[in-house]
């Protein structure tokens, strides 16, 4: 079981929070921008790879070809 | 046992996604994405064991594979599509999460079509 991908997520989530209310709060709102889109796309490649384990195990446990 | 271990990290996982999703709501959907998926993954080795004995109980009784198969195609079909629609309904798409449940059901029906031709011949054989 890798757990470790869920604490993962937090900690980038938590990270890009920090990061956005800071740049916003001097004024670099574009890069606040930045900074949340950078956050959701280095998550969405793990979630992906773990979304087609997911659906592999499946097609070959039902046997879904 | 293994309960304790599923529930400690569905509620970790819980407390960290209603943290999220004050300040990014779009993590907190990934968060429970992946929290359904490693939990499902973790479970898969009991559900194979299931899966043996449906098919050691269908050759003992000599039952056409064919239906064993379906059957299991089905309960797969059911399943991703529920975990794909309970996530568009989570993040509050429940257009979008209809619209899977449909595709769902009708992949279902396509795949339950032969055994209801078999049913269908049984009776037109049985009646006179």
């Amino acid at each position: 079981m890798d757990v470790d991908m869920i604490f993962r997520i937090a900690a980038v989530g938590i990270l890009v929070a920090v990061l956005h209310q800071v740049l916003k709060n001097s004024g670099r709102e574009e890069q606040a921008m930045m900074t949340t889109l950078t956050g959701l796309i280095i998550v969405l490649f793990m979630v992906v790879n773990l979304i087609s384990k997911l659906f592999n195990t499946v097609k070959t446990m039902f046997q879904l070809y | 046992m293994e309960i304790f271990q599923i529930v400690g990290l569905a509620l970790v996982a819980t407390i960290l996604s209603v943290l999220l999703k004050g300040q990014k709501p779009e993590l907190a959907i990934q968060l429970s994405i992946v929290t359904g998926a490693i939990i499902f993954i973790f479970m898969i080795s009991r559900v194979s064991a299931v899966l043996v004995l449906l098919q050691d109980v269908a050759n003992r009784v000599s039952l056409d594979l064919v239906y064993l198969t379906s059957v299991l195609k089905i309960i797969g079909i059911a399943y991703i599509s529920t975990f794909g629609a309970e996530i568009c309904r989570d993040a509050g798409e429940s257009a979008i999460a209809s619209k899977v449940e449909f595709a769902g059901k009708i992949l279902i029906m396509i795949l339950a079509i032969p055994i209801l031709m078999a049913v269908l011949e049984i009776i037109i054989k049985i009646m006179p």
